[in-house]
């Protein structure tokens, strides 16, 4: 993508002028992949001496209504400076647009190095040092996460398992096909749901693979806080032990690189509290049947017309991934 | 009946010209949806090669656990209505079993190369 062509490019170098100290311009912008709905762009910016990293993350188009779970672009922003100031790794942010610098909602923050591919992070020997470490990590981040104040927070929903499991029902009741293994997950749900968290805490709700941005010494960020909310602290221990998230490595339950032991021991030794594996497992089934209506839902829109890519009509293809897991975990073979 | 050659076969030729011909031509993002529009049709063999003899199983079983005649579409229906009612669970003869012979034919045409999947047939095979 040239520069002059990009629309956004000379209101957002007068925005980085204005807002971010001895800066003199931007070059590099270039929109990245990823991030369905909410658009995230590279750039850097220059200075007298060297360029500064970063990113934009802003509405499609500018704009968009908000979603029934989506936090907003603002609140986002909030997040990650309250997050960081409880010690979880974030990129700083460095500016959150207003309505007069006329490219929509959205902040600017680091552009922080590293990768969030899974693949590779499982894969490539650059990683190597780092995988070991990395279960424990994810422990000790989510521990100091949920340690944020609540008192400190900006409104955000609150959603403990009963109104997660309602809200995916309900999904999954308006796409109409049915499902016997999900009908199964949702009836050992309901039985099994445990007693309300006595301790409500904020909730990152997407803490896996590829909202982690993970260099070859550890986790180096948490991205992507868009559907945080407040409930069951637990809630983001299960969802990372998705089988679906540990891209091949099954025995590496934790985001296919380490073991529940080590991420509860972390989250212990961090101060977050006694761990109750059983009610980690509750968020493990439904995180999995989560993901399986997600897949699901990805069907509607392309009988819609909305998407009639392949890539999205195949995804649909994949919410029987679930269903195996989701056996796996309720009425085993073994 | 139709002519040879099948529509299995006929679906595979697609899908190796596109592997083995188109794809090598094309970069970027069109080599990207070239691979996963290749992997759609291997999807559609696997089923053309499997579904009709699993189906039917699936609704005699369905038929067996229900005690009742029905589409395929419609015994599912009902088997999650009972479900949902709890007046089938896991303690309920058959279901188990159906179940998981349902979800692993579903994952031999869909995505026989998931993790959850391999494991599975191992289990079975120890099992």
């Amino acid at each position: 993508m040239t520069g002059g062509s990009n629309p956004i490019e000379a209101p957002l170098a007068e925005v980085v002028k204005a807002h971010i100290e001895g800066t003199t311009g931007i070059t590099g912008l270039k929109r990245l992949s990823g991030g369905a709905s909410q658009e995230t762009w590279s750039f850097d910016a220059t200075t007298a001496g060297e360029t500064v990293p970063l990113i934009l993350r802003r509405a499609p188009g500018g704009s968009r209504p908000p979603s029934e779970t989506a936090v907003g672009l603002a609140t986002e922003a909030k997040l990650i400076e309250l997050a960081g100031a409880a010690s979880v790794p974030v990129p700083t942010v460095r500016y959150v647009l207003a309505k007069e610098d006329g490219i929509g909602d959205g902040f600017i923050m680091n552009r922080v190095a590293g990768e969030t591919i899974a693949r590779k992070i499982l894969r490539d020997d650059e990683f190597a040092n780092a995988r070991p470490i990395l279960a424990r990590q994810c422990g000790e981040i989510l521990a100091k996460l949920h340690s944020v104040d609540r008192a400190a927070l900006p409104p955000l929903r609150i959603s403990p398992a009963e109104s997660e499991i309602a809200q995916y029902r309900n999904i999954y009741k308006a796409h109409g096909h049915p499902h016997p293994v999900f009908e199964l997950a949702l009836r050992w749900l309901a039985d099994n749901t445990p007693p309300p968290s006595t301790a409500h805490t904020l909730v990152h709700g997407d803490f896996r693979n590829g909202n982690l941005m993970i260099g070859p010494d550890g986790i180096r960020a948490v991205l992507d806080w868009e559907i945080a909310h407040v409930g069951d602290p637990m809630e983001d221990l299960g969802w990372i032990c998705v089988n679906s998230w540990r891209f091949g490595n099954i025995d590496q339950p934790v985001g296919g690189f380490g073991t529940r032991e080590d991420m509860f021991e972390g989250y212990e030794a961090a101060g977050g509290g006694t761990v109750d594996p059983a009610r980690v497992k509750f968020w493990e089934v439904l995180g999995t049947l989560k993901w399986g209506i997600m897949c699901t839902i990805m069907v509607t829109a392309f009988k819609t017309g909305a998407d009639r890519s392949v890539e999205r009509a195949t995804i649909g293809r994949r919410s029987s991934e679930t269903e195996i897991d989701l056996l796996r975990l309720l009425a085993p073979l073994a | 009946m139709q002519d040879q050659p099948t529509a299995s076969e006929l679906v595979e030729a697609v899908a190796d010209f596109i592997r083995n011909h188109a794809m090598p031509q094309l970069q970027g993002h069109a080599a990207f949806h070239a691979r996963v529009a290749a992997n759609a049709l291997d999807i559609v063999k696997r089923e053309l090669d499997v579904a009709p003899t699993a189906n039917a199983e699936e609704a005699s079983r369905l038929a067996a656990l229900l005690g009742m005649e029905a589409s395929l579409e419609e015994l599912n229906r009902e088997l999650c209505r009972r479900i949902e009612a709890g007046e089938v669970g896991l303690d309920t003869p058959g279901l188990k079993d159906h179940l998981w012979r349902t979800t692993l034919t579903k994952l031999s045409i869909d995505q026989p190369n998931y993790s959850g999947y391999r494991r599975a047939l191992d289990e079975e095979a120890k099992g």
